[in-house]
């Protein structure tokens, strides 16, 4: 295991920032941290760093490798941590930032000049970055920044790597051609690696694994696609990829946790514009329709509650259906998931009919 | 076509460069221009004699020697001050940050009293001082007291937006990298604070040239060994002497400006290479 954390619990001030959380990490996997502003994750990330500590008394637990270093402060952790504003030293060329963590270091144990002077060409080469060493951070790019970072936190030979949302201060493009080239370094250079982002694509499209944590608490662990289509509560529904939440219920589906059920656009079938409206099939007045690329987008208002929803179906159905403004549709609901009272159904409709009504508890395996 | 100008975001360029001028001329250039052409007025020769004369020498030695002394014990104790302003959260900080704002408010002449009353022989600090062999007061140890005392808030007030600026995290990187506490403070911290401290220092060191109102309280004013130059520039205007009081005058302000300049370019340098040589 590259990295255990074990009840873990942090207070601010009174309010909970982790809440007896445990996470396994396994050797080499990229992991992300996914979830709100101040659902914990960048302190749990601080707190693995050595950064920000658990509350005295609390039986928390750090390992790297196995080897316990709960006690061991963040210098000699051996960890690399990159900061979401990079943190980089100013007054330092791209040189001495990198060089940095080498030349801290105590007496026998610091390289000579030239191992220093080799390692950090080693360094800027692998983040294509050879040629600015005499530059200042202030005349860098955000991505370049970024990348010095990195190679700061790599100058001295980390254990596992630790990155506090790395593209959250890029503009999107660069941000897209960074996250490409974080995973296949990533798996290049094999190391353990945690990254906190806010981002669900991001998440879901980089990392091994995937952490979503809401309210100091972890929701869910699981490879991405796993978590995707088979969220474990409502809140990893909610929060990663568009949902529909119906609050009028469905007639014929368990009624247990109260009426609320979670649809995906994608899982709205508009079945035609006549058809009568039979156990599952739902009257609905269409409000918008929109297509960009392969999809079209419908927004729709449920007849029976005026609920609004949002189906999404191929552009080229789209078509054929000829729909438009203030038609109203006979729609079907492909896969609603329901929560009753932490309990997960599933269920399949086919033809208006219920062909299929799982009710399974999702395990953090990875059956998905 | 009508070309079109820069636009500036600012509107009324000449006006406020005008306004500028105006300000500036009237209480500094106007006012400096005139000393320096009173002072012309007793020729070559005699500004020599009046500027070089033994008892002047020894006034500018007191001057800017205790002035530096007292501008560097500033920016060592204002930077441990302002760091613990900023840093700390202690019962009592609003209190001691409206504190250090005092010495501007306070007639120097009052804070020359004070000081003096306190640092003297048989004052409450003097008493303490005096058996270890300090003389606190009417001394040169004295006068440095006392401008220490006007200097102190010049380089807390410099310094303290710039260590509430100083990021945290940029301590925590090299923390993280493995840097001892004092390493972080060496290469990190100092680096960063520097071209604030030697502002302050500046500032400081300025103040201390000037002050004229606390100092004769304290200093016991002895020609050759207490006596700080802007008292000899007051001494010779009691005795009429209005353009041997003037060529003095000009040939400190020269001396300040040069050094004021140094240190300024040992600013813009702290800036700019700052530690890349480390």
């Amino acid at each position: 295991m590259g990295i255990q954390a074990l009840h873990l619990t942090k207070t601010f001030g009174g309010l909970k920032a982790l809440d007896d959380v445990s996470l396994e990490v396994p050797d080499g996997k990229l992991v992300s941290l996914l979830g709100p502003s101040g659902s914990g994750k960048t302190t749990l990330l601080r707190i693995l760093a050595g950064l920000e500590f658990c509350d005295h008394g609390t039986p928390a637990k750090i390992l790297f490798h196995g080897k316990d270093v709960s006690g061991v402060p963040a210098g000699k952790r051996k960890v690399g941590f990159v900061f979401q504003h990079y943190a980089l030293f100013r007054h330092m060329t791209v040189f001495g930032n990198i060089a940095f963590g080498m030349k801290v270091r105590r007496g026998g144990l610091r390289p000579s000049k030239d191992r220093i002077k080799n390692r950090v060409g080693e360094l800027l080469e692998l983040v294509r970055m050879s040629g600015l060493e005499r530059r200042y951070p202030s005349e860098l790019s955000g991505g370049q920044r970024q990348r010095v970072a990195l190679a700061r936190a790599l100058a001295v030979d980390p254990e596992v790597l630790l990155l506090d949302e790395p593209f959250g201060a890029l503009d999107a493009k660069v941000r897209k051609g960074l996250r490409r080239w974080l995973r296949t370094f990533q798996e290049r250079l094999g190391l353990t690696t945690i990254f906190v982002t806010h981002d669900q694509e991001e998440a879901l499209e980089l990392a091994d694994e995937v952490v979503v944590m809401n309210n100091a608490r972890i929701e869910q662990v699981g490879d991405p696609q796993y978590v995707y289509d088979r969220p474990a509560t409502p809140f990893v529904i909610e929060f990663l990829g568009n949902v529909n939440k119906l609050v009028a219920g469905l007639s014929g589906l368990p009624k247990e946790g109260g009426n609320v059920l979670y649809v995906r656009p994608h899982d709205v079938d508009i079945v035609g514009p006549d058809e009568a409206a039979g156990e599952y099939v739902i009257k609905a007045r269409v409000q918008h329709v929109f297509s960009a690329g392969n999809y079209g987008r419908i927004q729709l208002e449920r007849l029976s509650s005026r609920e609004p929803f949002e189906a999404e179906i191929s552009r080229e159905r789209l078509r054929q259906l000829e729909i438009k403004y203030g038609d109203v549709l006979s729609v079907v609901f492909r896969h609603v998931r329901l929560f009753p009272r932490g309990k997960f159904f599933e269920t399949d409709v086919r033809d208006g009919k219920l062909v299929g009504l799982r009710d399974s508890l999702p395990t953090n395996g990875e059956d998905g | 076509m009508k070309t079109t100008a820069p636009r500036r975001v600012i509107p009324g360029f000449g006006l406020t460069f005008g306004l500028t001028l105006t300000y500036l001329g009237l209480l500094v250039l106007i006012p400096l221009a005139g000393i320096f052409l009173k002072s012309a007025g007793i020729g070559w020769q005699d500004f020599w004699a009046a500027t070089t004369s033994r008892q002047v020498v020894a006034s500018y030695r007191v001057s800017f020697g205790i002035s530096l002394a007292a501008a560097a014990a500033n920016m060592v104790f204002g930077c441990l001050a302002a760091w613990s302003i900023v840093r700390y959260r202690f019962p009592g900080r609003k209190f001691i940050d409206a504190l250090v704002d005092l010495p501007f408010a306070l007639p120097t002449a009052v804070a020359g009293i004070a000081l003096t009353s306190l640092y003297a022989r048989t004052g409450w600090l003097g008493s303490i001082f005096y058996p270890l062999g300090l003389e606190t007061a009417y001394s040169r140890l004295g006068i440095f007291i006392a401008l220490t005392f006007v200097g102190l808030p010049f380089v807390i007030r410099t310094l303290q937006p710039v260590i509430a600026d100083l990021d945290i995290e940029i301590e925590e990187a090299a923390a993280s990298l493995g840097a001892p506490r004092f390493q972080t403070l060496w290469r990190v911290v100092f680096p960063a604070l520097l071209p604030a401290m030697l502002t302050g220092f500046a500032l400081a060191f300025a103040r201390a040239l000037g002050e004229y109102g606390s100092v004769i309280f304290i200093s016991g004013n002895m020609p050759l060994r207490t006596e700080i130059t802007p008292l000899v520039i007051v001494k010779f205007l009691e005795q009429h002497q209005v353009e041997h009081a003037t060529a003095v005058a000009v040939f400190m302000l020269v001396c300040s400006f040069v050094l004021l300049l140094g240190v300024n370019i040992l600013q813009r340098w702290s800036e700019s290479a700052g530690a890349a040589r480390a």
